[in-house]
C-alpha cells in the first residue's frame, strides 16, 4: 500500500536439504549466506557489493 | 519495558466486518490511537466514520445515549449533533454554533465485506489503494469469521503470522505438523507494491486434523502455504491441499485440491494493543453446515491459542531490559522482510507531505 511503486523485487530462497539462504536482489545480484539478517543487511546494501550475475559466499 | 512498534500513518486500515456497522448501534473502535464511531447513513446505507469525542465535554458519541437522528449523531451528554462530515450542526439552548465546533471525519471504504478506514491526511486517501480480499464476498466461497482484541503490540501479531513455523508447536493437534516447521520457505518482497510473500510447499505431509475432518481426506497430503501480506494491514494466506501427489491439471485448474483462504487483518489499536480480525474462506463444501461450524469452532480455537501466547509474549517483553536480544534464524526470513516494509510505511507517514503546485 505504499505510493512509491518501484517494480523491486527481493527474492530470498532457502535451499532445500540445507542451511543455506540464496539471496537475488532487484538488480540480478546475487549472495549466499546462512544467517537472515546478513542476507537482509546485503540485499539492502544495494547497489554497494551489488555486482549482477556474480555470486558471493559469506 | 512495554514492546511497541511504531503506527504507520497514510494508511488504510480494516476497521470492522460490514455487519458490525449498522444504525442500531453505533460502534467504537480505536485506531492507531484514533477513537472513532461507526455508524450507516439512512438512505444509502453508507458507512461513517467521526471521530469519538463530542467536541464539548469530550463524551463518545458511541456511548449510550448518544444516538442517530437521521443521518446526524447526537451526543448522549448535552445533544450536541453532529453531520457526516463531522460539522456540528446543533449544539443546546443557542443559535451560534461555534465556528471549531466538529468532529474529524475520516475517508471510508467498503469492500469486499470489510470497512477500511484511512488514518492519516484525509487529501491522501485514494480508494483504489485498498488491497483485495475477493473471496470473502464472492459467489462460491464461504467464510467463517470473528475478531479477537489482543493485548499486545501489533508487530507481535505480524512476526507471528509471517513464519508459520510455529504452526507445528502452538497448534499442535489442530492445524501443525511436523513438516510444517521443517519445510524450508521463499521469501519475497515488492518494495513497491509493500507486500511480501512467504511461500512453503511441502510435497508429502500429514494431514493435519482441521484438514483431515473437514475434508475427508484420509492420509498424507501436498500441503501449499502462499502468504502474501499487504502491509501494514492485509493479511492473506492461499492454503491448497490434496491427497499427496495430485497437482493442479496442466491448464491451471484444479479440481482435486482444496482450497482455503485464511485471511487477517491486522489493525493496530493503541500502544500494545491489536485488533485480530480473522476469516477462513472455502470454495468446497460450501453447502455442508458441519463443516462450517467445524471450522468456526477450530480455528477460535487456534487463533485464541496465537492470542494466549501474544499476550504472554507481551507481559513477558515489558519485563525485559531496554535493548535486550534477539535471534533470527532461516524460518524469520520473511517476518525480517515485513518488519523492514512496516519501518519504511512508518517513516513515510511520519513525513511532512510536499504540496502538489
Amino acid at each position: 500500500m505504499s505510493t512509491g511503486a518501484t517494480g523491486e523485487i527481493y527474492r530470498i530462497d532457502w535451499i532445500p536439504g540445507t542451511d543455506v539462504l540464496h539471496g537475488t536482489c532487484h538488480c540480478g545480484a546475487e549472495h549466499t549466506a546462512q544467517d537472515p539478517v546478513e542476507m537482509w543487511e546485503w540485499m539492502l546494501a544495494h547497489p554497494e557489493g551489488h555486482r549482477p550475475q556474480e555470486s558471493s559466499d559469506s | 519495558m512495554p514492546h511497541t512498534t511504531a503506527f504507520a500513518r497514510n494508511q488504510w486500515y480494516v476497521a470492522a466486518y460490514s455487519h458490525e456497522v449498522g444504525r442500531e448501534e453505533l460502534l467504537g473502535r480505536t485506531i492507531l490511537g484514533e477513537p472513532l464511531v461507526f455508524y450507516r447513513t439512512e438512505e444509502e446505507g453508507a458507512p461513517v466514520a467521526l471521530a469519538d469525542r463530542c467536541v464539548h465535554r469530550r463524551f463518545p458519541l458511541h456511548e449510550k445515549p448518544s444516538r442517530l437522528d437521521g443521518d446526524r449523531i447526537v451526543c448522549g451528554y448535552h445533544g450536541f449533533t453532529y453531520d457526516t462530515s463531522g460539522t456540528c450542526v446543533y449544539v443546546p439552548g443557542q443559535k451560534r454554533i461555534p465556528r471549531t465546533a466538529r468532529v474529524a471525519s475520516y475517508p471510508v471504504v467498503e469492500q469486499d465485506s470489510l470497512v477500511w478506514v484511512w488514518i492519516g491526511d484525509p487529501q491522501l486517501a485514494d480508494p483504489q489503494t485498498v488491497p483485495r480480499a475477493r473471496h470473502l464476498d464472492s459467489p462460491g466461497w464461504v467464510t467463517v469469521r470473528g475478531m479477537e482484541p489482543i493485548d499486545a503490540d501489533y508487530g507481535l501479531l505480524v512476526d507471528n503470522l509471517l513464519d508459520l513455523s510455529h504452526e507445528t508447536y502452538l497448534h499442535g493437534g489442530y492445524i501443525g505438523t511436523p513438516e510444517v516447521a521443517e519445510t524450508p520457505i521463499t521469501t519475497e518482497v515488492d518494495e513497491g507494491a509493500g507486500i511480501v510473500r512467504v511461500s512453503r510447499h511441502m510435497d508429502d505431509a500429514a494431514c493435519p486434523p482441521f484438514y483431515a475432518k473437514s475434508t475427508g481426506i484420509e492420509g498424507r497430503i501436498t500441503r501449499w502455504q502462499d502468504i502474501e501480506y499487504h502491509a501494514p494491514c492485509l493479511y492473506l494466506l492461499h492454503s491448497r491441499i490434496a491427497p499427496v501427489g495430485v497437482l493442479p491439471e496442466a491448464d491451471g485448474s484444479d479440481p482435486n485440491g482444496f482450497h482455503t483462504e485464511i485471511t487477517y487483518a491486522i489493525t493496530p489499536s493503541s500502544d500494545g494493543h491489536v485488533y485480530d480480525f480473522w476469516m477462513v474462506s472455502r470454495d468446497w463444501a460450501i453447502e455442508d453446515a458441519e463443516v462450517t461450524e467445524f471450522l468456526r469452532g477450530n480455528n477460535h480455537t487456534v487463533v485464541m491459542q496465537d492470542v494466549d501466547a501474544l499476550n504472554l509474549l507481551q507481559k513477558t517483553l515489558g519485563t525485559e531490559r531496554t535493548g535486550y536480544q534477539e535471534l533470527s534464524i532461516n524460518i524469520d526470513t520473511g517476518g525480517l522482510a515485513a518488519r523492514r516494509i512496516l519501518a519504511r510505511l512508518v517513516e513515510e507517514g511520519d513525513k511532512p507531505v510536499e504540496k502538489v503546485l
